[in-house]
């Protein structure tokens, strides 16, 4: 594989959920490329879809009850075809996957430690003692005090930090290149929170991962993420470098998630919420999924949804009132 | 960097075997007095069944019509007699023998079925669960006992058909509690993580499902130890499990029950028995349910 070829490429992905009695549409067309190395944050509220185009790149919707289109390339493999023995062998070692509670996903009867040491097991034919000596060596990576006695403690012996540390620390158990991680730091305190993101950012650089992060929380995005993609209604709405995006947000919709934020707030001012609640995914608009909470909408926003269009280097907004609203 | 010295010093650290989930199981269990007094009741009685011949004063089966009722505190017969002058401590002893294993291969053999079918159906999941668990939801529709009467009768008498008619009626239970608890398991995020991070539907069911479901099944199936034993007994005392002259003590019940009159402290001694037996496994599997729930 060459270097220039992205290390994720999705392409038109759409993913319906057909088990209810009307099928939802979580994913409406997803077009992202992230290079190696490069670290995207899927912003969006709750049900734009965000975690559902996580899901699919580790090919983790049941077959039965979903129904996905399009194509998702990662590290070279068409990872919508895997199935059985190669997917098990890409889950895990080609890309693996951060939990948002790590409570929840460690295993409550296993010790981190033997935790750690299956999923080595699991991929490679180490034995038990060279796994040992690897899964110490993550728990020191990932800096939990102690490890020696950390790798003996059991899930619900350690603190919500200490337990992300060891969820990241099983992540990475089997060296991936992609590291997906599902809001890694939402069930977590706010102190503890900034140094999960120093962490993570720290490991991505001196391991030259791959990662495709989903949060809500824009200071989340912007202190690891160095492109942002902006999830809304199942569609990426505007994309562009971190910084681009802070200070000049194109789309109705970033605007107004910028605005939202309690950052900047003055005391005792109301925070400027976005009007309304995301469309019912089942039954979504014929056009512009948003235009029915935009101050900026127009008849023509009704009636098609817009394309992505350019808006400068590496950045893109679907909105079809862009130059009007730019000139105004 | 302070990374790097310390793995430099992870090659050379020994590291440590981890405790491991039953070594903690037993350590918690070790703390619980009542656990521990129940566990030691039915040590001593399982020891008193497998050296029955050593212990017994006399013989079980060989009676005597002089000692027909000899209260308890005869000499030579510390417990008396019964309604054919046989030695009762003898008789209880030996006794402990079928009793125990009347209690405890049913529930084990419906551990074993009962077990893989709810965890298959909590597993699988869709219709595959909805046809076995309404199949299992029809035995419910019998009370246990009835059930066991129903279906020993069916079979015939004798001891094995017994114990087939116990594990019959023991499954439908165990099946349930396997399946509700599997399938909460199957949707937890730890499953999903594993599957996340390329484990086999085996390796899962292996790993993570059994481990996290067997100690709530088992503790279930220690907790019917004794209705079995009391079920067991109920089929003895009503000619459908072990046949006369055999001791056990369901049986025994049943043939003293003429002289509950006479001599009631006598007749009483095989429910006394079946009483201690049954709360000991109960205290016991009280006690393993809190030291097996490692979340406390």
């Amino acid at each position: 594989m060459n270097d220039a070829a992205p290390m994720i490429d999705i392409r038109d992905l759409t993913v319906t959920f057909t088990g209810g009695r009307k099928p939802v549409h979580a994913v409406n067309g997803v077009t992202l490329s992230v290079q190696r190395g490069e670290v995207v944050a899927l912003l969006g509220e709750s049900g734009s879809g965000k975690s559902v185009t996580l899901r699919s790149l580790l090919n983790m919707h049941p077959k039965h009850r979903s129904r996905l289109n399009g194509s998702v390339i990662a590290a070279g493999q068409d990872v919508l075809k895997l199935s059985g023995r190669a997917l098990a062998d890409y889950r895990g070692r080609v890309a693996s996957m951060i939990f948002q509670e790590p409570l929840l996903a460690l295993d409550p009867v296993y010790t981190v430690g033997a935790q750690i040491v299956e999923a080595i097991r699991r991929h490679e034919k180490a034995t038990l003692a060279v796994a040992q000596a690897r899964a110490l060596a993550l728990l020191q990576k990932v800096r939990i005090p102690s490890p020696e006695r950390r790798l003996q403690a059991f899930p619900h012996e350690m603190s919500g930090g200490m337990r992300q540390r060891a969820m990241i620390a099983l992540a990475l158990a089997c060296n991936p290149q992609i590291l997906l991680a599902d809001e890694p730091t939402t069930a977590l305190d706010a102190t503890v929170q900034i140094q999960i993101l120093l962490l993570l950012r720290e490991l991505q650089r001196e391991l030259g991962l791959t990662v495709i992060l989903v949060t809500h929380d824009i200071g989340v995005a912007v202190e690891v993420a160095d492109r942002v993609a902006v999830m809304y209604a199942g569609r990426i709405v505007e994309t562009g470098p971190v910084r681009e995006i802070i200070r000049n947000p194109r789309h109705p919709y970033t605007q107004g998630l910028l605005a939202s934020r309690a950052h900047d707030a003055m005391s005792g001012a109301r925070l400027d919420a976005i009007p309304g609640a995301p469309p019912d995914l089942a039954a979504l608009p014929p056009g512009c999924a948003f235009a029915p909470r935009c101050r900026f909408s127009a008849a023509a926003c009704l009636a098609e949804a817009p394309g992505s269009v350019a808006v400068g280097p590496q950045h893109s907004a679907r909105c079809l009132r862009l130059a009007e609203l730019a000139a105004a | 960097m302070a990374v790097g010295a310390m793995d430099s010093r992870a090659t050379i650290t020994p590291i440590q075997v981890s405790e491991g989930y039953w070594r903690g199981v037993a350590r918690r269990l070790s703390r619980d007095p009542v656990a521990m007094v129940a566990l030691a009741i039915i040590v001593a009685l399982v020891l008193m069944a497998v050296f029955a011949p050593y212990l017994a004063p006399g013989d079980p089966i060989k009676g005597s019509m002089l000692r027909r009722l000899k209260p308890i505190g005869t000499p030579g017969y510390p417990l008396g007699a019964d309604e054919l002058g046989r030695d009762m401590l003898s008789r209880l002893i030996y006794g402990a023998r079928l009793s125990l294993f009347m209690g405890v291969t049913p529930v084990l053999a419906a551990f074993a079925l009962g077990s893989a079918l709810g965890i298959f159906a909590g597993y699988v999941g869709g219709a595959i669960n909805t046809a076995i668990m309404r199949t299992i939801d029809v035995f419910y529709a019998f009370p246990s006992v009835l059930l066991a009467v129903a279906l020993s009768g069916a079979l015939g008498a004798g001891l094995t058909n017994a114990l087939v008619s116990l594990t019959i009626v023991f499954i439908p239970p165990i099946t349930r509690v396997a399946e509700s608890v599997t399938t909460q398991v199957r949707n937890r995020d730890y499953v999903e993580a594993a599957r996340a991070s390329g484990a086999h539907g085996f390796t899962i069911v292996r790993v993570h499902v059994l481990g996290n479901v067997l100690s709530p099944i088992f503790v279930y199936a220690t907790s019917l130890i004794s209705v079995s034993m009391i079920l067991a007994s109920g089929l003895s005392f009503l000619g459908l499990g072990v046949r006369p002259p055999e001791p056990e003590w369901g049986l025994m019940l049943n043939t003293l029950r003429t002289a509950i009159y006479v001599s009631p402290l006598v007749a009483a001694l095989p429910g006394v028995m079946i009483f201690i037996t049954s709360i000991s496994f109960n205290l016991f599997s009280d006690g393993l349910r809190t030291a097996m729930d490692v979340r406390t």
